[in-house]
């Protein structure tokens, strides 16, 4: 048993999912930490599948991948659920990890759980935090296993879910959440190559098409976010959201209301059902607060709230609260700013 | 000729309108005071099914869910809208399942119904939002599987195309059957209940012909990999979201108290 922690790097036609890179950074916090608790000394090793990958292996390393199992095979170039779970099955059963960790995207919730299955191991969905710990029960104790923290009851609790018994130990995790590391590009690894056992048989998904584009925005990364909801009112009423952004250097981002209504894409909603952002300031103009978009903001460093009803609930996670219109309050901060900078 | 098509269905408490009183001082959830509804997204597995059902003559509905007795609701429900069958799978030893343990026991009541071509499920049930049991169920069946479809978008007596969404974008995918699909809520429009199918089934209960209970010795399942048993995932602790109100600062909306905020940003770095 090597006991190391993997993670399911996942590519897209040669790019790599930021998501994939996220846990690798965190896979690395949760062996340090792991080692110093148990004196023993886990690694982080990644597995990635595709048709030509190796390629993109020397990135996972310095991120800090120890070890990257690489499978190529041409009919593993796209994402299919049975080829890739058989040969995901088969690596982890020669190699025993103690924990495997999949970004929560289509590709990694629809594996996830069908390695969960065939193994006979706990799953852990749409993790937004991961710890090292004890878990105690029924007299026993179980020393330095994984706590899988996530939201659930759309989002009204926060769970701790632990799978004690069993390894591997299996997360999703939602993209942006995991801090990424600085690559190191000095960081030496190993490259493992193993064959494809895939079979024709096992190619029961036959890809027609796949359109695929670049998100319009990287929400993930921005520092400073205008978000706009409900209370902007109209699309041109965005225009005032988007020029302020422009003029203090922030990236605009939306409620799902406001995207369902139209005023602006839906790469830029942020929230349960969107995107998680962490920005070192959040200004949120004519949000209301409501759980599933807070789920996505509310570890932004510092958070502005704008909003006309002083009971709005965004007021409760807010550091500075402004109660006004949207077209009243954002030109004069605007003004504000100008004058300052 | 015609398919043979299996909604699995679940009734959970609707998580998406809390109330007040829905979470309990400890952090739990007060399922009391939370109504019990048809997961959004399985509504949309239905209206998959009554679609097929439409286009392909002969074809069959049969709707699963996993549940205690109150459960019958999301049953009769279906009943209202076109299935042609329904089971309750239901027994004390089934409590406290996880996905595994789940799916599991539904793989068990889906081959009790024998011959079968489509799977249909959600795509996320809204009370763990997992999306775990579609593909978990796919695996136990040994079948394949398409998450996250928004469309079917052809079908024919051996195969499916079908439009499924991923990030940034969308796959057009092709499988013969049998399958499993998981719908999202981007499909064609649920249809309502048809009056005269309430009449009919508007008395019937859990347990009447029209909705038969089955127990863990009736579809074959193994009662070692059944409820809390057959589960390896464990909850260690629920906390409810506690909302930090603490540190609010109320700024007035005047220039000066614009320009201050403005100031103490740019001084502090977060901006400029
Ligand atoms: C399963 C599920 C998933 C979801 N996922 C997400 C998600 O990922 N992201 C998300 O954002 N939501 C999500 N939602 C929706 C969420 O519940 C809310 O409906 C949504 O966030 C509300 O958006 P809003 O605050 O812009 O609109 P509203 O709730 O309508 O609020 C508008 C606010 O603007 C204020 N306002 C109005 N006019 C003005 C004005 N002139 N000047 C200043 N203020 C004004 C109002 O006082 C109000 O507070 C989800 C819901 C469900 C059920
Ligand atoms: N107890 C159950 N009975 C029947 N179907 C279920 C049950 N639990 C989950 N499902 C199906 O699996 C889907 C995904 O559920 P979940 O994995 O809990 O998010 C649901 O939308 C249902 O179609």
């Amino acid at each position: 048993m090597s006991n190391n922690i993997w993670v399911f790097v996942q590519q897209d036609e040669g790019k790599l999912a930021d998501v994939s890179l996220q846990l690798i950074s965190k896979a690395t916090d949760l062996a340090k930490d792991y080692n110093s608790k148990t004196g023993s000394s886990v690694v982080v090793e990644a597995v990635l599948l595709g048709e030509k990958v190796k390629d993109l292996a020397s990135t996972v390393i310095q991120y800090g991948a120890e070890k990257v199992f690489c499978v190529e095979d041409a009919r593993l170039k796209f994402y299919t659920p049975v080829p890739y779970a058989k040969v995901m099955v088969d690596i982890i059963k020669k190699e025993e990890p103690q924990i495997i960790l999949y970004g929560a995207t289509t590709t990694g919730r629809d594996l996830g759980p069908r390695v969960a299955s065939s193994l006979k191991v706990g799953l852990t969905a749409d993790c937004t935090d991961l710890q090292i710990g004890d878990y105690e029960s029924k007299g026993e104790t179980y020393e330095n296993i994984l706590y899988q923290i996530r939201p659930a009851f759309g989002g009204n609790i926060v769970a701790t879910i632990v799978a004690p018994e069993k390894k591997p130990q299996m997360a999703t995790v939602r993209e942006g959440v995991m801090k990424l590391n600085d690559p190191d590009s000095s960081r030496k690894g190993e490259i493992v190559e193993i064959a494809s056992i895939v079979d024709d048989m096992d190619c029961l998904t036959e890809i027609i098409e796949r359109v695929q584009q670049e998100k319009s925005v990287n929400l993930t990364a921005s520092p400073i976010i205008v978000a706009g909801g409900m209370g902007v009112g109209t699309k041109e009423g965005f225009d005032i959201i988007a020029d302020f952004a422009k003029t203090i250097g922030a990236d605009v981002a939306a409620s799902r209301a406001a995207v369902d209504a139209g005023f602006i894409h839906k790469d830029h909603q942020v929230g349960q059902t969107g995107v998680t952002v962490r920005p070192k300031l959040y200004i949120a103009c004519g949000i209301s607060g409501a759980i599933q978009h807070r789920a996505g903001m509310d570890e932004s460093a510092k958070i502005i709230a704008v909003n006309n009803d002083p009971d709005a609930p965004i007021f409760q996670i807010a550091h500075y609260g402004i109660v006004g219109e949207i077209s009243d309050v954002i030109p004069k901060l605007k003004k504000a700013f100008t004058a300052k900078a | 000729m015609g398919l043979n098509l299996v909604v699995l269905v679940k009734q959970v408490p609707d998580t998406q309108n809390i109330t007040g009183d829905a979470m309990k001082e400890d952090g739990t959830v007060n399922r009391g005071a939370l109504p019990a509804i048809f997961n959004p997204e399985d509504l949309y597995a239905l209206e998959a099914a009554l679609r097929i059902k439409e286009e392909i003559a002969g074809s069959k509905v049969h709707v699963i869910t996993m549940g205690p007795p109150a459960a019958e609701q999301v049953l009769k429900e279906s009943l209202y809208r076109g299935a042609d069958t329904v089971a309750l799978i239901t027994d004390r030893k089934f409590a406290g399942a996880d996905t595994l343990a789940t799916s599991y026991a539904l793989k068990c009541a889906i081959e009790k119904i024998g011959k079968y071509d489509i799977v249909i499920c959600g795509r996320q049930a809204i009370d763990g939002d997992t999306a775990q049991v579609g593909p978990q169920t796919a695996e136990k069946l040994g079948i394949n599987q398409i998450t996250c479809v928004e469309n079917i978008e052809q079908i024919d007596e051996a195969s499916l195309i079908a439009r499924r969404s991923i990030e940034g974008g969308f796959e057009i995918v092709k499988s013969k059957y049998p399958v499993l699909v998981t719908m999202t809520d981007e499909g064609h429009t649920p249809r309502t209940s048809s009056a005269i199918k309430v009449m009919t089934y508007k008395n019937a209960k859990a347990g009447d012909p029209e909705i038969p209970m089955w127990s863990i010795d009736y579809i074959g399942a193994d009662v070692e990999a059944c409820g809390l048993k057959g589960s390896p995932t464990k909850v260690k602790k629920i906390e409810s979201v506690v909302l930090k109100a603490e540190e609010l600062q109320m700024i007035e909306n005047t220039d000066e108290g614009l320009n201050n905020l403005m100031h103490a940003l740019i001084s502090d770095h977060t901006l400029g």
